[in-house]
């Protein structure tokens, strides 16, 4: 199962996941899809990084090639709330 | 309303100013985030699930046009155009950026609003009735003292470091209209043989994961002790509260431990010293807080209004507004009018800016320019002229505001939830839309007649499981979202915490289940007016539990 490295904007708050050279993307489709040691080192090396707090890996299946969280509570994160289309950031 | 004076606007504006420089210096990365935090906290700004949260405080749920339409700029300009009133009468914007929150409270402090105290381990917001100073069953208005508390409260030095969070509620009479006693101290207003004011105090009340219904500690504390003994009831709490486990760090754990009796000659010990002190509030004080809040001119008026009569005639669904959305006003002509902000299939509490901004201009023409927030999330006009009700429902119905069922089985309280809260563990909202829905039928709802049904999405208990008629709390079972139902539960006079009724419900089946309950309770009542809760503390939960997994 593949692992994701995940965080919020400090400037927006914004749920946002890390690809694959580091960069933040509101988009889950971005997110450098990691092994959890691959994940785990991502997550030391994102710890300096002043532009993103709330660190987290979360663990993500692929449906047709693209990443969704296991978790409810993250498919919402990633995806934007059930009842209200405030926020669509990357519905798959 | 209560208007700020010089010291006041002063302190809400270095707040800003403080608040503005620590923002500054976090994004440019000379705070931490551990360091940071407690500052954006006392601010009333959290990080949720998807974005930060501003929690803005709406002093014991007055509010003016004027703020009501300051709120609506805050939220077309820096969030997404709506906002949600919450159960202990605030305003939440979920999508504000960190940047922004500067120029947000600076907005805010033009109108005399703020964040302060909306989170953290202080005294929050001070709570009441969302007819202070309107209804016909009120001895006193309570919002004065509730302003003497806020002024007291606000930093305080001592009570800024509390074990917990602590939450405060004063009523204006016997009826209690702000679940008084799920408070950690509740007051209610009573006269003495005398007729001199003064407070029925209760203590360690509170939701959550250990429910409790406040106890009475004492009958009758005078008008001019009242901040006295408050503040020995603090002193108490600060010194012998639990700061080892959070989750027993309410004052409720502590006279659940202690025995109320132990923590009534404990407050009295300290009261003993403090009272007649800097902290005795004046008889001349009070008189100058209430003038703040003198009710606006209203003008004498037959008791009963024609023009009412007549639109209700014609009108049935008018008639329906009438009956469910107003509350009896102690100036005859007159009336309190709620504008409920749980439209049918809809989410409860939100309001869009453009409705906001109705409700302003409305309040404004109708209503003397004063809006209330009530902790069930709707709106009310405190003081509208009877003839003036049906020119208000029209303007409500174009606005989409004009729902009426206030009181009814699709008036439902519901915290954000799993949509957009990080603590929760299951959503509420959809829940609360597909009641709303299957419950429609303004016939249903009379046909089922008074009843709360309220959810929380997890056991911290925002939404007010624990005293809804019928409580839904929503669990996370091995990943997947459940709900446990309670039932008997109550936030008024007989205050009552519901009892779990058996094993949860899942997503898809929960809606059934809280109809069965409704038509077994509709089978079952004595008469048409036997309310649901009245016929569940007769039946007991039996032929619930029957109706629900069977024998």
């Amino acid at each position: 199962m593949p692992f994701v490295i995940t965080a919020n904007r400090l400037d927006t708050g914004l749920a946002v996941y890390r690809d694959a050279v580091g960069a933040w993307s509101v988009h889950l489709d971005a997110a450098a899809l990691l092994t959890e040691t691959e994940a785990q080192m991502g997550l030391q090396a994102a710890g300096h990084d002043n532009a993103v707090v709330d660190l987290n890996i979360i663990d993500v299946s692929l449906d047709s090639g693209r990443p969704v969280p296991s978790r409810l509570r993250e498919r919402i994160r990633a995806f934007g709330p059930t009842v209200k289309s405030d926020h669509r950031p990357s519905r798959p | 309303m209560y208007r700020y004076d010089e010291f006041d606007a002063d302190f809400v504006r270095a707040r800003v100013a403080q608040f503005s420089d620590q923002v500054t210096r976090r994004l440019a990365g000379e705070m931490t985030e551990e360091e940071f935090r407690p500052h954006r906290l006392m601010n009333g700004l959290y990080l949720q699930l998807h974005a930060y949260m501003l929690r803005v405080a709406i002093p014991y749920g007055t509010l003016s046009s004027r703020q009501m339409r300051r709120l609506a700029h805050v939220a077309r300009t820096w969030d997404k155009g709506y906002g949600h009133f919450t159960t202990r009468q605030n305003l939440q914007f979920n999508w504000p950026a960190l940047k922004d929150v500067p120029a947000i409270l600076a907005s805010l402090a033009e109108v005399e609003m703020h964040a302060i105290q909306t989170s953290g381990n202080c005294i929050r917001n001070v709570t009441t009735d969302h007819f202070a100073g309107a209804a016909a069953d009120e001895i006193v208005d309570p919002r004065p003292y509730a302003e003497i508390l806020r002024q007291w409260s606000s930093l305080n030095p001592e009570f800024s470091f509390l074990p917990r969070k602590f939450k405060i509620a004063v009523i204006g009479g016997p009826r209690d209209r702000a679940a008084m006693r799920a408070h950690d101290v509740g007051l209610e207003i009573r006269r003495n043989e005398a007729g001199a004011i003064g407070f029925r105090v209760f203590v360690g009340g509170g939701l959550g994961r250990t429910p409790m219904i406040g106890r009475e500690l004492n009958p009758f504390v005078a008008e001019g002790d009242i901040l006295a003994y408050i503040d020995a009831i603090l002193r108490v709490y600060n010194l012998a509260g639990r700061r080892d486990n959070k989750y027993k760090a309410r004052i409720k754990i502590l006279v659940h431990e202690a025995g109320i009796d132990d923590i009534r000659q404990a407050v009295e010990a300290e009261f003993a010293v403090v009272r007649n002190g800097p902290l005795a509030v004046p008889a001349a004080e009070v008189a100058r807080i209430r003038a703040y809040f003198a009710p606006p001119p209203l003008s004498d008026r037959p008791a009963v209004s024609t023009r009412l009569a007549t639109a209700s005639a014609a009108d049935p669904a008018f008639a329906r507004f009438v009956r469910l959305n107003l509350n009896p006003h102690r100036q005859p002509g007159y009336a309190s009018v709620t504008i409920s902000l749980k439209p049918i299939g809809g989410i409860p509490g939100d309001a869009s800016a453009e409705q906001m901004e109705v409700v302003a201009d409305l309040a404004d023409r109708f209503a003397h320019g004063e809006i209330r927030v009530s902790h069930e999330q709707n709106l009310v006009l405190p003081h509208v002229a009877l003839d003036d009700v049906p020119g208000l429902y029209a303007e409500l119905a174009v606005a989409g505001l004009a729902t009426a069922n206030v009181g009814s089985a699709t008036d439902i309280i519901a915290c954000p939830g799993l949509d957009y809260c990080a603590l929760a563990n299951a959503r509420s909202i959809p829940v609360a839309s597909e009641l709303s829905a299957r419950f429609g039928d303004p016939a249903r709802q009379d046909e089922i007649g008074p009843l709360s049904i309220n959810i929380s999405g997890c056991i911290n208990a925002c939404g007010h499981h624990h005293v809804g008629h019928i409580g839904i709390l929503g669990v996370d079972k091995k990943g997947d979202e459940a709900y446990q139902i309670t039932l008997g539960g109550s936030a008024d006079e007989a205050t009552s915490i519901g009892s779990i009724i058996g094993p949860g419900f899942s997503a898809e089946t929960v809606v059934d289940a809280v109809e069965k309950v409704i038509d077994t309770y509709i089978a079952l009542r004595v008469a048409p007016d036997e309310t649901f809760i009245a016929a569940y503390r007769r039946l007991g939960e039996a032929p619930f539990k029957e109706a629900l997994y069977g024998r």
